[in-house]
């Protein structure tokens, strides 16, 4: 008896965790990676199976998302686990973790467990949760990382909301310890980034906004560092945006600290400049910074002080974005613009190569959220993306499939596109030709 | 309409310097208007203007809807207070309800920065900013500028030196682009905590004692100190700040010459400017407000499509 199979055929076949990068076909069975071989190699006699057609594609393993928002439960009307799902699908993800700032507050086992029975039955790109550092994000008292880790949760972290305790953050990182996830910290001091609504610097002082300075962030990331060494705990420090904070985490690497560090495709392609105008599309939390900061950033993704990329994904309401720049929502889209925008900013522009970005974007998220798939490797879980890394396409918000239209990247030219995404060797994104 | 300054006045910073010499040029025949004992000429009547004001405003307002009346416009005041911003409507669905009732002309006061801009961009009706949040105050940049070119008959190399909490001044941010593009040279002074890190790249000279400042200046513009800044954290005491910074007749008796005195109003006397400062023979202070009631003419007048070149005419009643 043989279960359903699917064979790529042709594509670019790109998975860094075994150095591949050669055009060959890929042999998907039952939910596995069952051969990767050259071209015609990989057969199956007399089984029916179904041929996709990857010439001129990269055939990578499933991108991973460690961090974006799917707002269910509490805000159904602006994303679900579904919508997020399909969108992550479409945007060329396998599988996304979930952050807990939900209503409510993803923080215990019962709400870890409904995350988890929602993402079944939603069909698109697998749905870890992230449960919370602390009882309602309050930064008080220590949730159940255990409870929540049985559950099914992949991490904790506070996100939204930056541990302004340093007491909290130590004993997070220690007790985290004992259930092997890592501690995921939005990093802002509080009492410097208050009522900031954009990066500190000349446009806000032109603007008339307030600003939050870089400062704000590079203060908690060192803070976090120190602690993951005292501790021996796992910081992961969220959607870095200064070139001060990748000096500083290249600073923890070259001691042995325990930290990895991801950044958002935002923080790699635009800087605060994309504000002027008091553009509400291109606010969000930490904010865009300067041209240095980004070159650093990119620069830290190349040399993997960065680890990962991740998007931050972060739907609001067009009415709430539609307001006074100061009063509008931190946040931005991004699962259906992440692999073009990193594309076009960083690997047509040859600042890292196809290789490199695939590492980024998938490998390493599955190794350091310790989460399967990742890669190529037979026998390995068969989720896989298919992308065009070449053709150009105009970002057109209402053909979305995220209920979010909140995007700085409306109207823009971008290069490079998912073709088909595949989880469990199941199709759950084929674009329309 | 628009006329050669566009469709909105929202700031300084964008206008040309042409432009603001038109504005300072055409204020200047609306002068005298206000000096006839028949204050009113029939230039904008039939046009409908609302002053929509979301922050508590007295010299401001009331020289808007004087310039209004006297150029003979339909005005409306609407405060934040008691309208339907007070029961939640949110600054879209106003200013859409506004333009329902086909008014040709709004005058915005608010508290959040870009919140005229947000407007211009959602109405066809002309839109004036009369203050959003710390950002400008084009209409107070334009009639400190006025004032400075009566009484030193240019503004090109003049030295212009604005004193106190640049930081949340929408008034400073109009008064340096608008200074700066007209040719003069513009310098700040104020404690650290109260002006904007990025103030070393406005093209600025920041000094950090006001005696220097006085060393160096034509002019002081000295702005009103919030009191709550000092709830805020960025000066310890009121009293402090008068004895670091305030503008004293000690103070200016030590300067080469004789600065001209202006303030945006309304004064903490003995905050940031001694009595006898405000009251002494080099304030031009009342005469930035009767110089207000021209500039907003003026503005009025170019934004409704009126002809620069007519305006001489346009103030002895011919149409635009």
């Amino acid at each position: 008896m043989m279960g359903r199979a699917i064979l790529l055929r042709g594509g670019r076949l790109v998975d860094p965790s075994q150095r591949l990068d050669e055009t060959g076909d890929v042999l998907l069975v039952d939910g596995v990676v069952e051969a990767v071989g050259r071209v015609g190699d990989v057969r199956r006699d007399g089984d029916a199976m179904e041929t996709i057609e990857c010439a001129g594609r990269v055939v990578s393993p499933g991108f991973i998302d460690v961090h974006c928002h799917l707002r269910e439960p509490g805000r159904e009307e602006v994303e679900t686990i579904a919508s997020g799902a399909r969108a992550a699908a479409a945007g060329g993800f396998t599988a996304v973790c979930a952050m807990p700032n939900t209503d409510p507050v993803t923080d215990n086992q019962a709400a870890v467990g409904f995350i988890i029975s929602q993402a079944k039955k939603a069909g698109g790109a697998r749905v870890y949760p992230i449960g919370a550092i602390s009882i309602g994000e309050k930064g008080e008292t220590l949730a159940e990382f255990g409870e929540m880790v049985g559950a099914g949760a992949v991490a904790v972290s506070d996100d939204g909301m930056p541990v302004a305790s340093a007491q909290l953050m130590r004993t997070a990182l220690e007790y985290a310890r004992t259930f092997g996830i890592p501690v995921a910290d939005h990093c802002e001091e509080p009492t410097l980034a208050r009522g900031g609504a954009m990066n500190e610097g000349l446009m806000s002082a032109r603007l008339g906004l307030r600003g939050i300075p870089a400062e704000a962030e590079e203060i908690m990331a060192i803070r976090d560092i120190l602690l993951a060494r005292l501790t021996g705990g796992h910081i992961h420090l969220c959607h870095m945006s200064t070139k001060g904070s990748v000096e500083l985490i290249r600073w923890g690497k070259e001691r042995g600290i325990n930290v990895t560090a991801e950044v958002c495709p935002h923080h790699l392609s635009l800087t605060e400049e994309s504000v002027d105008g008091y553009n509400t599309n291109a606010k969000m939390n930490p904010p865009l910074r300067t041209a240095k900061d980004v070159e650093a950033l990119q620069n830290g993704v190349k040399d993997g002080t960065i680890d990962v990329i991740a998007t931050d994904h972060a739907p609001h309401h067009y009415d709430e974005k539609e307001r006074e720049f100061a009063d509008a929502p931190n946040g931005i889209i991004g699962l259906e613009t992440a692999l073009a925008v990193n594309l076009t900013w960083l690997v047509h522009r040859d600042i890292i190569s196809v290789p490199m970005l695939v590492e980024r974007m998938a490998c390493a998220p599955a190794r350091i959220f310790k989460l399967p798939g990742g890669t190529l490797r037979r026998g390995a879980l068969a989720d896989i993306t298919v992308f065009d890394p070449d053709v150009t396409w105009t970002v057109d918000p209402s053909r979305f499939r995220s209920k979010g239209r909140n995007t700085p990247y409306a109207g823009m030219e971008l290069r490079g596109r998912v073709d088909c995404t595949l989880v469990d060797g199941r199709i759950v994104y084929r674009r329309a030709e | 309409m628009s006329g050669a300054l566009g469709k909105d006045l929202l700031g300084l910073e964008h206008l040309s310097s042409d432009q603001i010499r038109l504005i300072l040029d055409t204020a200047e025949p609306f002068k005298e208007i206000s000096e006839r004992a028949i204050k009113k000429v029939p230039t904008l009547r039939g046009s409908t203007i609302v002053n929509l004001f979301f922050e508590a405003s007295t010299r401001t307002r009331v020289s808007f809807e004087f310039a209004q009346k006297r150029l003979s416009a339909d005005t409306v005041n609407v405060a934040a207070a008691g309208s339907s911003v007070s029961k939640g409507e949110t600054l879209v669905d106003t200013a859409r309800n506004l333009e329902a009732m086909r008014i040709d002309m709004v005058v915005i006061r608010h508290g959040a920065s870009g919140a005229a801009q947000f407007l211009a961009e959602r109405i066809e009706s002309n839109v004036i900013n009369a203050g959003d949040g710390t950002h400008e105050h084009p209409t107070q940049g334009l009639l400190d500028m006025l004032t400075l070119r009566d009484h030193f008959k240019r503004l090109d190399g003049l030295k212009v030196c604005i004193c106190g909490d640049v930081l949340h001044s929408r008034v400073a941010r109009s008064n340096i682009w608008g200074l700066l593009k007209m040719g003069a040279t513009v310098g700040v002074c104020g404690p650290r905590s109260l002006l904007p890190n990025a103030i070393d790249q406005f093209g600025v000279t920041v000094f950090e004692h006001i005696e220097d400042a006085i060393q160096w200046a034509d002019a002081l513009n000295i702005l009103r100190l919030q009191l709550e800044r000092m709830q805020g954290g960025y000066i310890p005491s009121l009293r402090e700040y008068n004895r670091v910074f305030g503008v004293s007749s000690e103070r200016l008796a030590r300067a080469p010459k004789d600065l001209l005195i202006l303030h945006p109003g309304p004064m903490n006397r003995g905050v940031e400017i001694d009595s006898d400062v405000a009251d002494g023979p080099h304030s031009v202070i009342l005469n930035q407000v009767t110089n207000g009631v021209a500039v907003r003419m003026a503005v009025l007048y170019l934004l409704s499509g009126g002809k620069p070149e007519l305006a001489e005419a346009a103030k002895g009643g011919g149409g635009r």
